[in-house]
């Protein structure tokens, strides 16, 4: 079986990609929970992390030299939280601009999944005209060697960089929905909005809350895509599907789910690799995707961010 | 702090700014957004700020501004009722007296018969430029909303890979034309096809619907995008069958009738095939709009404005529902088979994801539901970026942000569209006050299909 060849070598890049997968992933359900529709423009979220990671880290490295030390785990980090910060930024915005007006009408879903679309249309060509239309590289911000290996599978630098980053921003966030008054909050409007805004909690706030959390984990996951492959304007598509792909596959509205759904859906994706040629890999998620929907709607772990989280 | 009973109260003070200082810095921020969109300058790879710098070193900036101000002291005279009051007044009577008149049969079908005359009698007196802008663009996309209307406007689905269709449409046409490198087993007219690819398309329609219109409605649109996405990585990769990016293999023939002693060849020369098209479009309007108020029509509305009770009163919605999205793909199937022989040349470059955004935001401008809407809003959303081109006002690559842009603003400030129907109108009304629903997007209520 081709599986059993190159198993480990396919696994490590695959964690990898979940990760990533999964961090988007918690976007699309934490506003799924509260709000019950799909922020299609969270794909731009990630991209705009993406750019605003690359501006960062490029006013920070002077050319060629690529830097070790505490300066790379100072590009690396300053990089990574302006990506998450605009990325907030961007979803904040987004929320505010687009979605609470119609919030406040009543609009029927369709309507807002359509403004979704436009506001990504517009978002991401609006980058490309302002910043190019070229794959840009992020410029390294430290020698990618090989940490270890495991049963032959090399595990580079990059790799344990965002498995960690990835982990550690699940974790905390994590913490923050179940052990916090915010995350209280969100779990709260998530459970019966109505019920919560009797109960004294501020539904606007809450939501713009939760579109803020989304967003500084989209823009950060789109800062660490930027540096594993590169920042292009278009960036967002795909890994943009993909994420919701996996919010499915873990139930969405579930933030746990999220995160296992989008660590299978990497592992699966990579692992496929390894039986098919790379040209099909973008299939696998939307074949995933019909698969779950059409057997196991509800997820892995089901639905509701309010009971399961 | 203050004293309630011997309890400490924390009384939160409010720090609200005035709301008319924030629409103020909305609208001056909008003004600085247009200043960045209209900028003629292309970003590049090496220098990212370079376009920031052109945009806003430049004195138009302050034009913008300026603009941004005034259209505040506008709003905010309206709001206060100054100018708001003034202008109702004028115009309510007017337009009511417009509405009896827009109403009335006669009068409509006067319209009618003018925008068909001029349909056929004015391309005449068009440059050759702006023919192929008409026949290329208006005529394709026009067709293409019209039945994107049926899926979106009248069933309530959001269908994001209905340009899918159109490129299996146009496919099919290659393959039995012998375009591609597979030899079909028999070459046909391009006439002929027009019904094979309408079956094709059909049933690719209800291939991709069965699993998934059964499901919550925002999934379709998600999935449809997906099933894009994977056509198009087909015609890509599927080299030894479809030509890959190089597109088809050999040019795809045109039209041509030989029947009954008549012989005539459609060619290069825009003026017969917009005849051709108007003629197909005639044929697709006047069978929906015999659809739109028939049983199926009532039901699509039923599932649309509420599916729970359609279900109930005994409507079968995932059927209602399959009939609608197969109905689409096959006019899209349809328009494809015209494109691909009009053009002659298809490759997979020719139906990007973005293409079902855009004729999606052809049917929302124009007005969902109503098919003289969507036929105006996709006209003019065709023809007007062909001008700006043309005059150098507007790059090529922009135009899809324009479209964005305007569907987001459409959304907010009209959702209804150009030309609404009425129902659409009545639905969107009744829903901002809680009542109804106006889209198939909630759980279906034959639950969730278990495979």
């Amino acid at each position: 079986m081709c599986l059993s060849q190159h198993f480990w070598q396919f696994l490590v890049p695959g964690i990898t990609l979940g990760c990533l997968y999964a961090l988007i992933a918690i976007g699309y359900t934490l506003v799924y929970g509260v709000l019950q529709l799909i922020n299609f423009a969270h794909s731009e979220v990630f991209m705009t992390g993406g750019f605003a990671g690359l501006f960062m880290v490029q006013a920070l490295t002077n050319s060629g030299v690529v830097p070790h030390g505490a300066q790379s785990w100072l590009d690396m980090f300053l990089g990574l939280s302006c990506g998450a910060v605009f990325g907030g930024i961007v979803a904040f915005l987004l929320e505010r601009v687009a979605y609470r007006p119609l919030r406040r009408r009543n609009a029927p879903r369709l309507i807002y999944l359509i403004t979704a679309i436009g506001a990504s249309l517009f978002l991401y060509n609006l980058a490309g005209k302002l910043f190019g239309r070229d794959k840009v590289n992020i410029p390294a911000m430290y020698t990618n060697g090989v940490v270890f290996t495991v049963f032959g599978a090399q595990v580079r630098v990059q790799q344990v960089i965002i498995i960690c980053a990835a982990v550690g921003m699940m974790l905390l966030l994590d913490v923050v929905v179940n052990r916090t008054k915010l995350g209280s909050g969100i779990r709260a409007v998530a459970q019966d909005s109505r019920t919560a805004s009797l109960m004294g909690v501020n539904i606007n706030r809450v939501i713009s809350q939760t579109f803020v959390i989304g967003g500084l984990l989209g823009g950060a996951a789109g800062f660490l895509f930027g540096a594993y492959l590169n920042v292009h304007y278009q960036m967002g598509f795909l890994p943009g599907i993909k994420g919701f792909a996996a919010a499915v596959l873990g139930g969405i509205g579930n933030i746990r789910g999220a995160m296992i759904g989008g660590l299978l859906l990497g592992i699966v994706e990579s692992l496929s690799q390894s039986c098919m040629s790379s040209q099909w890999i973008d299939v696998v998620a939307f074949v995933v995707l019909i698969l779950v929907l059409m057997f196991r709607p509800t997820g892995i772990l089901g639905q509701r961010l309010g009971r399961a989280a | 702090m203050s004293q309630v009973g011997g309890l400490p109260i924390r009384v939160k003070q409010s720090r609200k700014v005035d709301p008319r200082l924030v629409r103020l810095f909305g609208w001056l921020v909008l003004g600085a957004l247009l200043r960045l969109m209209t900028v003629t300058t292309e970003g590049t790879s090496t220098n990212h700020l370079l376009v920031v710098d052109a945009a806003f070193k430049s004195t138009k900036l302050i034009g913008w501004l300026v603009a941004g101000f005034i259209m505040w002291v506008l709003t905010e005279l309206w709001r206060a009722r100054k100018i708001g009051a003034l202008v109702t007044s004028r115009t309510t009577g007017v337009r009511r007296q417009w509405r009896t008149v827009a109403d009335r049969a006669l009068s409509r079908r006067a319209a009618l018969l003018a925008v068909v005359v001029a349909a056929i009698v004015l391309p005449q007196f068009l440059s050759e430029f702006y023919q192929r802008v008409l026949v290329d663009q208006v005529a394709v996309f026009v067709l293409l909303a019209v039945g994107l209307n049926v899926v979106v406007g009248w069933a309530g689905l959001l269908d994001l890979g209905y340009v899918a269709f159109f490129a299996i449409g146009a496919y099919t046409c290659a393959y039995f034309t012998g375009a591609l490198p597979v030899a079909p087993p028999f070459t046909l007219n391009p006439f002929v096809i027009l019904p094979v690819a309408v079956v094709v398309c059909l049933v690719a329609g209800l291939l991709l619907g069965a699993p998934t219109l059964r499901l919550r409605g925002d999934y379709l649109a998600i999935v449809t995008l997906g099933f894009h996405e994977i056509v198009q990585l087909f015609l890509v990769n599927k080299n030894n069958w479809t030509g890959g990016n190089q597109g088809v293999s050999k040019p795809v023939p045109h039209f041509s009738i030989n029947l009954f002693g008549i012989h005539y060849k459609w060619t290069l020369a825009s003026l017969p095939y917009w005849y051709l098209f108007i003629g197909m479009l005639a044929i697709v309007v006047f069978l929906f709009s015999r659809l739109e108020h028939s049983k199926v029509g009532r039901s699509w509305t039923a599932v649309r404005e509420d599916e729970v009770a359609a279900a109930a009163n005994g409507v079968p919605t995932v059927k209602y529902k399959l009939m609608a999205f197969a109905i689409g793909a096959s006019t899209s199937g349809l328009a494809g088979v015209l494109y691909a022989s009009r053009l002659g040349y298809i490759n997979p470059a020719s139906f990007p994801v973005v293409l079902s955004i855009s004729v999606l935001s052809y049917v929302i401008f124009g007005g969902m539901g109503s098919i003289i809407g969507v036929i105006a809003g996709s006209a003019l959303l065709t023809f007007l970026p062909a001008v700006f081109q043309e005059q150098n006002i507007v790059r090529q690559e922009d135009i899809p942000m324009w479209i964005g842009a305007i569907l987001v603003t459409m959304m907010l400030v009209r959702p209804q569209g150009l030309i609404p129907s009425r129902r659409r109108r009545r639905e969107l009304r009744l829903a901002s006050e809680g009542v109804a629903d106006a889209d198939a997007m909630s759980e279906a209520p034959e639950g969730r299909g278990t495979g």
